[in-house]
């Protein structure tokens, strides 16, 4: 072990480079900062610096990679930071354990730019509009590979289909995971009965040997890679594969899926709640929000920058802004409660428990 | 007098410590003690120690279990001869080749642990390779197999370390001595080379076996989230169902493995001198 | 015979390097990959090696992990001095108490640590952050000082201090010309192993950390997920280069560097 210690002094010796630069973290009740808890991969990082540009606010930047790692993170101390960009059902569970504060119309002159649709779609998780703007939304279905899959994809069943053995991919997140079995069986998304979790965790079981894996973004990879034919994804995760090797293409599976809308909203208790409802605003213009989406590749419910920053081709694709009104069961999630969270997450366990 | 006085000005420099040893290590374990006997509402229960008994969390306790068991004998297969052909060699070299082994450790090991699978994956660096000399792919990501592999690559200097030191320390005369009086090579190895590495053996075992059994890292990089162990169990309760109680109660359930496999190691290596420091 | 044994020795100890180096080589090939996706060879590129200095994220993170291991270490050495000064001459009893709570730590599971000290921070509700993960190091690194510390005492001439002062020396004179040169590459020894636990630590850090505050390995750990940014590859690179280029050079600088590495390494 002692030779640990050489290395140690060859370490020693590269510190010089590293001490140089600073940095070590900015005082929380600093005045003009801004603490912003964002899903990974979800802003344009230009965005940023437009920001602390135009309003001499600093940003401090940190990304979660599932809503359920964000929320005990917030939870523990739900200063920490001052806006946070949780999904639908996770914005009712927040609202439920009072880790919110109302918004502030008045300071979000932008939020007109919000198509009216959203808001009613938001409207499930926050009554009234009075927490989330929202920021981004889409569907979850399925990417598929259309020269190795043969027949025509339409629904959930092709995730059983056994020619497709180890070429499948599947989402971690429990949540995520649960759509496909509880829609294949015909099922609410939000369901909290057992008798049907149960043979959703069954089929689950039944098709755990045909997963090559249970990965959250990095079906974007494989897919992209040829490393898996099929996999379960976010509609504008897979409109960015489909660009990447266009022989992928995307359903809406007919039995039914999620539609689900991700929304900025402020924590209770913030400590800089002029500079959070700045921040919200900034992302609410058009011409940010056009950046964002062109970074981002998400479906956009900012009207404002559909009709002024967006192009027509832009406008054409069927992925990002799929005619919603012809598909039916979409459904968005709820907060199912400590007890509905416990159910999944015991079923889950038992699934990842089968070898 | 005069040196009751000295004696009591020494005592004080270790203040600092034992404050800080009370609050940093005994208070938390005595927490998760803490939270690991009682419930939600406080009451004191046994409920989140016995829950390791569901088929789940069994299930993950006894594939962790299994993968550590064997990714410390595969450590330990691979070491020893290693070290037997080093002790052979010249100093200035091993430590030259000790060297090499330590300077991967300044890469990041989950960097290291997560290149495996762009080398292991189905059309990854090795499958290809395998097909082009015409051998089959071999199907090695996202199994339990994986797992000991990445173990094992992660924990590998640990069991060579001790081992080689403890090779090093034998007395050339004795293994003389065993092949004048008549000993082969292997009788040498299995009655005097072996007993007398024993020390670096158990070290070695101590240091790979308990990171493997409680590491919830290496089956998120290269499990593919298909293979659930006991350190995945815990982590998640902490870190995504937010059950403290559940979660101290498994960990009371590995710190009791974590205590036998310590008193196991302290019989076996009475000198007490476990190689790696 | 003895040729051929000898060169099987050679290939297996080739095997296990290659073992051992396979994922470094791919990490460095990776960092020269003009395609974001990791299934994918865009071309060579250096881009990311730019790129990685514009990166505030991780660079922050890795100016972290560094002032992190410095100031761990170095209050972890300060602590840990004093205390192996304090057991060194301590009754037989209280001071194998002292050095079995000290192993703990060291033998404990990591994930029981950090699980273990999360739960005291978030219980006296103190923000987790950088001043909580400092604590977590410091406190896997005293008893690696200690026990780097403590066999050096054992070599110390019985009453040499006493001595020292009945020659008229003082005490605290006493004690740094005479005790702290003996303990001295034990102090060190510690302090260097102590900063590099610090720098490969993911586990504790992880359950200690909060808002803002990312090292390397929490940065990476978080970009598994999420697909990892070809700039943590280039900076690996670097590091690892800088790392050989030392070794090799130190070895090279004729019989003082070679003895060094010789003595350190073994």
């Amino acid at each position: 072990m002692k030779s640990v210690k050489s290395l140690l002094i060859l370490g020693l010796t590269l510190l010089g480079a590293g001490t140089l630069l600073t940095g070590c973290g900015v005082d929380p009740s600093a005045e003009d900062v801004l603490f912003v808890y964002n899903a990974g991969e979800y802003l344009d990082p230009d965005v940023i610096d437009l920001f602390e540009e135009e309003t001499g606010i600093k940003v401090v930047y940190d990304e979660f990679e599932t809503n359920e790692i964000m929320f005990p993170k917030v939870d523990a101390d739900p200063t920490q930071y001052d806006v946070i960009c949780p999904s639908d059902y996770m914005i009712e569970r927040m609202l439920q354990n009072d880790m919110l504060e109302p918004l502030n119309y008045d300071l979000l002159p932008h939020a007109i730019n919000i198509d009216e649709t959203y808001y009613e779609k938001s409207n499930a998780f926050d009554p009234g509009n009075k927490y989330a703007i929202p920021y981004f939304w889409g569907t979850v279905g399925i990417l598929y590979n259309t020269e190795a899959v043969e027949e025509e994809v339409t629904g959930w069943d092709v995730l059983w289909n056994e020619k497709y053995k180890d070429e499948i991919l599947m989402q971690d997140s429990i949540r995520d995971l649960y759509i496909v079995p509880l829609k294949k069986l015909g099922y609410s998304l939000n369901s909290m009965n057992e008798n049907e979790l149960k043979e959703a965790t069954d089929l689950l079981i039944q098709q755990k040997p045909l997963v090559q894996a249970y990965v959250v973004d990095e079906v974007r990879d494989k897919m992209i890679g040829d490393e898996a034919l099929i996999g379960v994804i976010y509609s504008g995760e897979a409109e960015i594969c489909i660009e990447a090797n266009e022989k992928l293409d995307y359903v809406i599976p007919e039995e039914g899926t999620n539609i689900w809308i991700d929304a900025w909203v402020i924590s209770q208790g913030s400590r800089h709640k002029e500079a959070a409802h700045q921040w919200i605003d900034f992302l609410c213009r058009a011409d940010i929000a056009a950046m964002n989406f062109r970074y981002v590749y998400y479906s956009t419910p900012n009207r404002a920058c559909m009709e002024e920053e967006l192009d027509e081709e832009e406008l054409e694709n069927e992925i990002l802004f799929p005619d919603i009104d012809q598909y039916e069961n979409l459904e968005t999630f709820h907060y199912l409660g400590k007890e509905g969270d416990r159910m999944y997450f015991d079923y889950w366990k038992e699934l990842k428990s089968v070898y | 007098m005069k040196n009751n006085r000295r004696a009591n000005s020494f005592a004080l420099f270790g203040m600092p410590y034992y404050f800080w040893a009370i609050a940093f290590i005994i208070i938390p374990l005595l927490l998760v003690l803490y939270y690991g006997l009682t419930s939600e509402a406080g009451t004191i229960s046994l409920e989140n120690v016995f829950a390791i008994a569901r088929p789940a969390h069994a299930k993950a306790l006894f594939l962790s279990v299994l993968l550590s068991v064997g990714c410390t004998v595969v450590c330990l297969l691979l070491a020893y001869p290693l070290c037997l052909i080093m002790v052979n060699r010249q100093k200035a070299q091993n430590s030259f080749l000790l060297f090499m082994l330590i300077i991967p450790m300044w890469m990041n090991f989950m960097l290291r642990t997560y290149a495996w699978q762009s080398l292991l994956e189905k059309h990854g660096v090795l499958n290809t390779f395998l097909n082009t000399i015409g051998l089959p792919s071999l199907h090695l990501i996202n199994t339990p197999g994986a797992i000991i592999f990445g173990m094992v690559y992660d924990f590998l200097p640990f069991m060579i370390l001790p081992i080689y030191n403890a090779l090093q320390k034998i007395d050339p005369n004795l293994i003389h001595a065993a092949h004048d009086l008549g000993a082969g090579f292997w009788q040498t190895l299995w009655k005097v080379i072996l007993p007398l590495s024993m020390p670096g053996i158990i070290s070695g075992i101590t240091m790979v076996f308990v990171p493997g059994l409680t590491t919830f890292v290496i089956s998120a990089l290269l499990g593919g989230g298909k293979v659930l162990l006991i350190g995945n169990v815990i982590e998640q309760e902490f870190t995504q169902a937010y059950d403290w109680h559940l979660g101290s109660g498994l960990s009371l359930v590995l710190l009791l493995f974590i205590v036998i496999n310590m008193i196991l190691s302290s019989v076996f290596d009475r000198e007490g001198n476990g190689g790696l420091l | 015979m003895k040729k051929t044994k000898r060169n099987l020795g050679n290939l297996y100890i080739a095997l296990i390097f290659i073992f051992m180096y396979a994922p470094i080589v791919m990490l460095i090939i990776q960092s020269f990959n003009a395609s974001k996706s990791r299934g994918r060879w865009g071309g060579f590129t250096t881009f990311w090696y730019q790129e990685l200095f514009q990166n505030e994220s991780i660079m922050e993170a890795f100016t972290n992990t560094i002032i992190l291991a410095i100031l761990s270490a170095a209050i972890a050495v300060v602590i840990g001095t004093a205390a192996a000064i304090a057991l060194a001459r301590m009754k037989k009893r209280p001071r194998q108490t002292w050095l079995g709570i000290t192993n703990i730590p060291m033998l404990n599971a990591d994930i029981v640590t950090g699980v273990a000290l999360m739960l005291l921070f978030t219980t006296v509700n103190v923000q987790l952050g950088f001043g909580t993960v400092l604590l977590s190091h410091v406190t896997f690194n005293i008893p690696y000082v200690i026990l780097n510390i403590m066999p050096r005492f054992r070599e110390l001439p019985p009453h040499i201090y006493e001595a020292a002062q009945d020659l008229g020396a003082g005490p605290i004179e006493a004690f740094f010309k005479v005790i702290f040169p003996e303990i001295l590459p034990g102090v060190i020894s510690g302090g260097l192993m102590a900063f590099t636990m610090s720098i490969d630590d993911f586990i504790i850090t992880y359950f200690t950390t909060g808002s803002g505050y990312n090292t390397l390995s929490t940065k990476i750990y978080a970009e598994v997920k999420l697909g990892i940014k070809p700039e943590i590859y280039a900076l690996s690179s670097i590091i690892f280069v800088t790392v050989l280029i030392l070794l090799i050079l130190l070895s090279r600088s004729g019989s003082k560097g070679r003895k060094m590495v010789k003595e350190v390494a073994l």
